[in-house]
């Protein structure tokens, strides 16, 4: 019973917290200018270009404009940034093939090291029960005491 | 003064070289039981002493960087690079870390006082402290080869003719957190060189027991205390000064901050299972070099260029030297692993997978995987480059998506960790300790879906799911932890008649540990709250003439006028706005862009009305070269002030846990405390983590 209920909660936790998979924006120009990089070398997102003057981030945001005004789809005005940019103009590897890599590593990381610890402790809690003796008599006097005892005595310092 | 420099530096490496090998002939020697033509333990106490005279000669070198700068001394190649005339006194103090043979000064000069406290401390325990001595004294040895052949900070200006003036410090820098961020976040690097030379040294000895964690302990805390203000200076930093609104932006100068905390944090914790249970020896050890080493992959990706960064005023060519530093450590780390692993056999093994020791596993786990994501999506553009020679950039939208989960599933744990008991527990007892967060969590989700946070409403609904998650799991983080302070408060107030508040003060003196722990858990969720705010950040930018005003969310700003001013070291362009809360006037602000002309540079100065609730954040991004008026960007960013907080509980909080307990006098105190330790042991849910958790009877 605790154990299904230890391991429903895991489940749980791990669906909620990856939720929110969507991810729509308010606007075009604004969804589309967040996954693009400013290219003057500031390294900020293009839509959070903060240099006044700068010679790149308006023209690349007008640019974004004329073809989000031309009913360009998303992937096309990306493919565009790409060929003109390169690939580095992109805030996140969307790109397929390789760049799937960059987003399944972690998960797929976390999920098989989470397996190997709930494993791990299942083999510990197994080898543990085996080295108990069969009828079990624990010493809880003594055990208590020995407890009360340290904690008298022996302090972090 | 450079000659003096110079040969400081040149005299701390002979004297560093001498440490590192006669303290490994003696402890050779020692080990070995074999004669040398003097004794052993005489070498071993020339090794030390003269690793504590290295610090007085790199201490000299230091100071004779700062004298140059502050008797402008341009002779002097960095001197020339890192400042000027008009630059303020303080500034010029900062410049020691402005630069990157500076900063490798600096660096030099914490590990040799670190060095120098550890080397004065030595009758802790003499082996022990050598060993450590003497791996500490390897790393100032290579810092130091640094200095000397690689970076030489006292190079002089190529011709040798001093200029009248140097070109002054970036602007970016001068501000006045530069003065303490990079000292602070060194320190936290630096630091982490002791528990690293600690752990490997009881690991070269097979140093019996766990005394050498209780050495470090100090040790670590204060080096992660160090680290974590370093972090947060740099946020505040890039907050205030770069003026994006932002405080986190994940470069990879950032992450290689951030990913020793993870790993330093991990440790912290981990340990305790090995101090009570005496498990997870190897992990630990791993733990720790890992730490070490990523403090030293932090400096390579800030200083080698291989990563693009906002910091690229650090890069250099000094990368190769720290690459075969990291080889050569990891190198020395693996073969002693091997050759001592019969050592770290663990005395026990887990008993349930609902205890204590298995929280710690998974916020390991949890703690690793924030840090592996990191470290991939920060080394992830140098492998596409690899694989098919393209560019890529991993900034925001990658580290949000990918991260955030991982750190709500840390809040979740830092809830359940404290209310577990080491071993096993029953289900009775969960039961009774989680019913109190769960209603929180669940009412707070409620109570925040009826004010109106609606993620499923949202265009972009992932921040605001996630921040309600954060808020929901933050509300039942802080009930589990309150309901244990009243509940040990409860039992002290039975036991000795004082009131509530005295006897929580009783009950976190008595075991720093365990409270200041829990403070720093409070801190960190409190942190979050702040960093979940974020996700209801809002902006407007305007162009504004004198009179005008712009809207944003109940909030009005009236441009009264826009002027200009300079003094010597900066022009400055600023505006000064009105701003309302309906009808209220609630401030005045001064948005202002400054340019130095020693540099060519502009840099902005963020005008910030900071309250609980929210930051109003005025950037004057500047003029519009046609109408000449200024442009105006206003932020409204929600609950930043609860980051700042956060921080500050979380150094209050180390600070409890570093205070050692209060010690009862045997005869008064005793009887009530050991009434309260029987009682508080007769609940299994909720034992103390200072004392060592008896064994289980084996067959």
């Amino acid at each position: 019973m605790l154990k299904r209920l230890a391991q429903t909660l895991c489940l749980l936790t791990i669906a909620f917290t990856l939720l929110g998979a969507d991810d729509n924006s308010t606007t075009r120009l604004d969804r589309t200018g967040h996954k693009l990089v400013c290219q003057c070398g500031c390294g900020q997102i293009l839509m959070e270009c903060n240099h006044v003057g700068c010679p790149v981030s308006g023209p690349m945001i007008d640019e974004l404009k004329a073809q989000i005004a031309a009913g360009q789809p998303e992937k096309t005005i990306l493919a565009t940034f790409i060929a003109k940019y390169g690939p580095i103009v992109l805030a996140a590897p969307i790109r397929g093939g390789f760049d799937d890599v960059a987003w399944i590593v972690p998960y797929a990381t976390f999920i098989l090291a989470t397996l190997g610890v709930a494993l791990l402790i299942r083999f510990w809690h197994r080898r543990h029960a085996q080295l108990q003796p069969a009828t079990p008599t624990p010493d809880l006097t003594t055990d208590t005491m020995r407890t009360r005892i340290r904690q008298d005595t022996e302090y972090d310092e | 003064m450079p000659s003096f420099g110079s040969f400081s530096l040149l005299l701390a490496l002979a004297l560093c070289v001498y440490t590192l090998f006669s303290g490994a002939l003696a402890l050779y020697a020692i080990a070995h039981r074999r004669k040398l033509a003097i004794s052993a333990e005489h070498l071993r106490e020339t090794s030390r002493r003269a690793g504590l005279a290295s610090f007085i000669c790199i201490s000299c070198a230091a100071f004779a960087l700062i004298y140059a700068a502050f008797t402008n001394d341009y002779s002097v190649d960095y001197i020339l690079h890192h400042t000027n005339r008009a630059l303020p006194w303080y500034y010029k103090f900062s410049a020691l870390w402005s630069g990157q043979e500076g900063s490798l000064v600096l660096w030099a000069w914490l590990l040799a006082a670190y060095g120098f406290v550890l080397r004065l401390r030595h009758k802790v325990d003499i082996t022990l402290s050598a060993y450590a001595s003497t791996i500490l004294a390897a790393i100032q040895t290579f810092f130091l080869l640094l200095l000397v052949f690689a970076a030489p900070p006292f190079a002089l200006v190529p011709g040798g003719i001093a200029p009248a003036d140097g070109l002054g410090l970036n602007p970016l820098l001068q501000y006045p957190e530069m003065v303490i961020h990079p000292p602070m976040l060194y320190l936290g690097y630096v630091g982490f060189s002791v528990p690293f030379s600690f752990a490997l040294g009881a690991l070269m000895m097979r140093y019996p027991g766990e005394k050498w964690i209780h050495i470090t302990r100090r040790w670590t805390m204060v080096t992660w205390l160090f680290l974590t203000c370093g972090i947060c200076l740099g946020m505040h930093w890039a907050y205030a000064v770069l003026g994006w609104g932002g405080y986190w932006g994940w470069d990879p100068v950032e992450n290689a901050s951030f990913l020793p905390w993870l790993t330093g944090t991990a440790f912290l914790h981990s340990v305790m299972m090995q101090e009570k249970r005496g498990m997870m020896k190897s992990w630990n050890v791993w733990l720790i070099f890992s730490t070490f080493m990523l403090t030293i992959l932090g400096t390579l990706l800030t200083r080698s260029g291989v990563v693009s960064s906002v910091h690229a005023f650090a890069q250099s060519s000094i990368g190769g030297w720290f690459t075969t530093f990291m080889v050569l450590t990891f190198v020395v780390c693996l073969f002693t692993f091997f050759y001592q692993r019969d050592h770290l056999k663990a005395e026990n093994k887990l008993e349930s997978l609902v205890s204590r020791e298995s929280s710690f596993l998974f916020n390991n786990l949890i703690l690793l995987a924030a840090c592996f994501t990191v470290l991939w999506g920060t080394l992830f553009p140098v492998l596409s480059e690899y694989y098919d020679r393209t560019k890529t950039t991993v900034g925001p939208p990658f580290f949000n998506r990918v991260a955030v989960p991982v750190g709500l599933a840390l809040i979740f744990l830092t809830g359940i960790g404290p209310l577990l008991p080491w071993r096993s527990t029953s289900f009775r007892a969960i039961r009774r300790n989680f019913i109190l967060p769960c209603i929180a969590i669940l009412a707070t989700a409620a109570i925040l879906i009826a004010c109106g946070v609606h993620p499923w409403q949202d265009d972009d609904a992932t921040p605001s799911i996630y921040a309600l998650v954060c808020f929901s799991l933050s509300a039942g983080v802080i009930t589990s932890i309150t309901s244990e302070f009243l509940r040990g408060a409860g039992v002290v107030r039975a036991q000795t008649g004082k009131n509530l508040a005295a006897s929580t003060i009783l009950l976190i003196r008595r075991n720093t540990r365990r409270y200041g722990g829990y403070f720093i858990h409070y801190g960190i969720i409190v942190l979050f709250i702040g960093l979940a705010g974020s996700a209801f950040n809002q902006s407007k930018e305007l162009e504004m003439g004198d009179g005008d005003s712009l809207q944003l969310n109940g909030y009005k700003l009236v441009c009264q006028s826009s002027s200009q001013d300079s003094n010597p070291n900066f022009d400055t362009d600023y505006a000064l706005l009105d701003v309302y809360h309906g009808n209220k006037k609630i401030a005045q602000m001064s948005p202002a862009r400054l340019f130095y002309p020693a540099m060519q540079q502009n840099d902005t100065k963020v005008a910030i009305h900071s309250t609980l609730a929210l930051d109003i954040y005025v950037v004057f991004e500047g003029r519009n070269p046609e109408t000449g008026r200024p442009i105006i960007k206003v932020f409204l960013n929600p609950l930043v002030n609860w980051i700042w907080i956060g921080v500050g509980i979380i150094v209050i909080g180390t600070f409890i846990a570093l205070v050692p307990p209060l010690k009862p006098t045997r005869r008064t105190e005793n009887s009530q405390l050991s009434a309260l330790s029987s009682e508080l042991i007769v609940e299994p849910a909720f034992p103390s983590p200072v004392d060592k958790v008896p064994e289980a009877p084996h067959a």
